[in-house]
């Protein structure tokens, strides 16, 4: 047989290694300073780049896609080589996705403090680092399927069938989701309105967790669990059973992010069937990695490596349960918009991906510094304290979604709420907020003692930096397929084709949906109409500031909640909202029906200073807003973006819009005056009160002529 | 609700883009041998496999674990 020496490439898995470490203390230290401004509002340091709307994505995007993402691809880089028996496929595409995707997280980095966000959950990045995201990973499955053309195995482990599939489902997601119409620069609207975008972002939200934060995780740990135990995987036939199982059944759980909302029933029910079924495939996986230690756990107690690998695979399945419970709709309606909610994504995120990612890089770097950890005493301290920190983190969460779920469904015995203040349910959370902060610190800690310990093993040893590896080629008899594929990739002309293919596709895509969608957006309520101009304007401020991170617009069907608020929300107010803003979180109220609640006056002095009005409150202040003017220059670039999809303001409209911007700030500053309240109409200030203003009162005026027909 | 049709239809052609994948796996006999692919990953090593402090080394396991299967 005919051996061939190769090298692997262990530079690029120490870049992705370093990235993931530096962001990781980053991004976990921004979800602090996130944490801390829910109990002290005044740690947004009064500065509108800190504030709590603005970092939480902040915190999100920099955990999930530098933390996480860099985590992802230095593991998946270095097992691929290994069970391909090749090198990557190409080193430039290598450090192209390197630095391509590092440099999307630091336009991240600034954009999103600047408030240049879509507001679409875990898909904040405006248009132009979308494309950039989509560009880098198409570079990414290149490489990635270009290494698997080219093996040494005819055999494809079980991880890298996860790396394939997470690599061909996010680029799906992310493409579908991210489809928008640009309105300059930094700003775009969603070509999905209302319903349509909630369930085509909740389609992208969970998918991403399931094919982002799940998928590659797992083939990590198909990986590295058995390397570290040194023992074959429990089943590999149930791991098979397990990939197959995992990805034919998640794309479809999406709506339950949606439940009781205004999303239509049969689309709610089937998202809640097959997130129960889920956890059939979830759980299989987390037996067999914790069943693959068996008669191995003499090493658990030795190896730290293998105990944040064990707690990582338990944080799994304790989340696979758990999300599917509170998929079910009656444990949603009391879960959703709470604490709970964050809870259970930190038991996944702290636990799954972050205990994983540590668990690997602990295997990781002494191996390619050739040398032994410096303190394995570090190590199971670091355990410890994660631990720990998720423990302190985890618990006060989940005390504080019941407590608040409980509070506003109470009722009393005369059939009054017994707690109608909002913010009552708020204060009672606060205690909870500081131990949640405490944990995070912990966790914090612990990140910081391993980055030490990790250097230190990096100075002690020597970098491989190519690492020489022998194998025998694949011979045509042994198998013809791959050969194939290995042909079909090396002929320029057919890949050329395959991109172009994608390339129209998309392009077809951004062209075609839209018309397709805008047909649906004829109103089934004829009084709801598309902002003014002034709205438009404020509701682009409402974006901005991350509004949508505490406050939803979404009144579920409940008694609860229609006493709170008002009446339901109905899918058919929605249409014009490019995006949706129904958010997924209440630290505040409501606010879908606050229109005419307050006087204008209200607003401002709220929006000054928020515990002046309700003393005790943990909303930041806005000051900014009262003193930056205005800009209405984008106003006839967004309108025209608007009606692209499908929003009918009428020929012309963006000639008057200045002028029916100018009439309704006079207005607002005049209701402002009979306040007290003297301002000057060309601020930010008088945008956002005309939006809040507007809020969920199209159907009350039809209500008032023909209220039985409401219902 | 035009928008499930969409998500529909794209998650029906990835599902089915799995399918074929799935297709092809078992005909080309990826999924065969459920046997030696799980212990082949534990001995693929080059210098990169070396013990951690104050543990056993690792090529006396595997050669336990062969003898076991």
């Amino acid at each position: 047989m005919n051996i061939e020496t190769f090298k692997y490439d262990n530079k690029i898995v120490r870049a992705f290694a370093i990235a993931t470490i530096v962001w990781g203390i980053v991004g976990m230290s921004v979800g602090l300073l996130a944490a801390t401004q829910l109990f002290w509002p005044a740690a947004n340091l009064d500065l509108q780049f800190t504030t709590f709307g603005r970092i939480r994505p902040l915190h999100t995007n920099a955990v999930i896609f530098a933390f996480v993402g860099n985590g992802m691809f230095a593991g998946i880089y270095y097992s691929l080589q290994r069970l391909c028996k090749a090198r990557l496929f190409s080193d430039s595409l290598s450090w192209i996705n390197f630095w391509g995707w590092n440099l999307i997280i630091v336009a991240a980095a600034v954009t999103l403090p600047l408030g240049l966000t879509t507001s679409k959950e875990y898909a904040e990045l405006e248009w132009p680092i979308d494309i950039a995201i989509a560009a880098v990973w198409v570079v990414f499955c290149v490489n990635l399927f270009g290494t698997i053309f080219q093996r040494r195995e005819r055999h494809l482990y079980v991880a890298i069938w996860f790396y394939i599939a997470t690599a061909v489902t996010v680029a799906m997601l992310h493409i579908f989701n991210s489809l928008a119409i640009p309105a300059g620069w930094f700003k775009s609207y969603s070509i999905y309105a209302g319903v349509q975008d909630a369930l085509v972002q909740w389609w992208y939200g969970h998918n991403a967790v399931a094919f982002f934060l799940t998928t590659p995780y797992l083939g990590l740990m198909y990986y590295y669990l058995p390397k570290a135990a040194n023992r074959p995987v429990f089943s590999y036939r149930l791991s098979i059973v397990h990939f197959w199982g995992l990805i034919f059944i998640y794309i479809w759980a999406g709506p339950h992010h949606l439940l009781y909302t205004a999303l239509p029933d049969w689309a709610q029910s089937l998202g809640m069937v097959f997130s129960v079924m889920l956890v059939a495939p979830s759980w299989g996986g987390m037996l067999n990695g914790l069943l693959t230690l068996r008669g191995a756990w003499d090493k658990v107690r030795q190896d730290p490596m293998l105990k944040f690998m064990v707690a990582a695979v338990t944080a799994y399945g304790m989340a696979t349960l758990e999300g599917p419970t509170l998929a079910i709709k009656s444990v949603n309606s009391l879960s959703h918009y709470t604490d709970w909610t964050i809870g259970h994504v930190h038991t996944g995120a702290l636990g799954w991906n972050g205990f994983l990612t540590f668990s690997v890089l602990y295997w990781l770097i002494p191996r390619l510094y050739r040398t032994n950890l410096y303190s394995v005493k570090l190590a199971n301290y670091h355990f410890w304290i994660g631990l720990l920190g998720m423990m302190f983190y985890v618990i006060p969460m989940y005390v504080n979604g019941v407590t608040q779920g409980l509070m506003w469904k109470q009722f009393t015995a005369e059939g009054f709420m017994q707690y109608p203040n909002f913010l009552e349910t708020v204060l009672r959370l606060v205690p909870m907020y500081v131990m949640r902060a405490i944990g995070g610190s912990l966790f914090i800690a612990g990140v910081i003692l391993m980055a030490y310990n990790l250097y230190k093993t990096a100075k002690a040893g020597q970098f491989l930096a190519e690492e020489e590896a022998q194998a025998a080629p694949l011979t045509a008899a042994e198998d013809k397929k791959p050969q194939k594929l290995h042909r079909l990739l090396e002929a320029r002309p057919v890949t050329f084709t395959a991109l172009a293919f994608v390339a129209v596709v998309i392009g077809g895509l951004v062209e075609i949906v839209p018309l397709y969608l805008i047909k649906e957006n004829v109103p089934t309520i004829a009084s709801v109409k598309p902002y003014t101009p002034l709205e438009l304007l404020g509701r682009d401020i409402y974006i901005r500031e991350g509004c949508v991170g505490c406050h939803s617009q979404m009144v579920r069907p409940f008694r609860s909640e229609t006493e709170r608020y008002g009446e339901y929300s109905k899918a058919g107010e929605y249409i014009y909202d490019h995006p949706f803003l129904w958010g997924s979180k209440r630290t505040g109220p409501d606010l879908h029906r606050v229109g005419g609640k307050y006087p204008d006056a209200w607003h401002y002095n709220h929006m000054d200073s928020p515990s002046s009005v309700s003393p005790g409150s943990i909303m930041p202040r806005y000051p900014w807003l009262l003193t930056q003017k205005l800009d209405t220059a984008p106003l006839a670039s967004r309108i025209a973006a608007l009606r692209k999809t499908g929003v009918p303001y009428p020929a012309g409209f963006e000639q008057t819009a200045q002028a029916d911007l100018q009439k309704q700030a006079a207005k607002i500053v005049a209701n402002l005056k009979t306040g007290m309240v003297e301002a000057p109409p060309d601020r930010e200030i008088i945008a956002l009160i005309a939006y809040l203003q507007r809020l969920g009162t199209d159907i009350k005026t039809e209500a008032q002529p023909a209220p039985a027909k409401t219902n | 609700m035009s928008v499930i049709l969409i998500l529909v239809l794209a998650s029906l052609s990835l599902a089915g883009l799995f399918l074929a994948a799935f297709v092809w796996a078992v005909r080309s006999g990826q999924f065969d041998d459920t046997q030696t692919p799980s212990l082949r990953v534990l001995t693929e090593d080059g210098p990169s496999s070396l013990p951690l402090a104050g543990k056993p080394g690792p090529e006396t396991i595997t050669k336990h674990e062969h003898r076991n299967i």
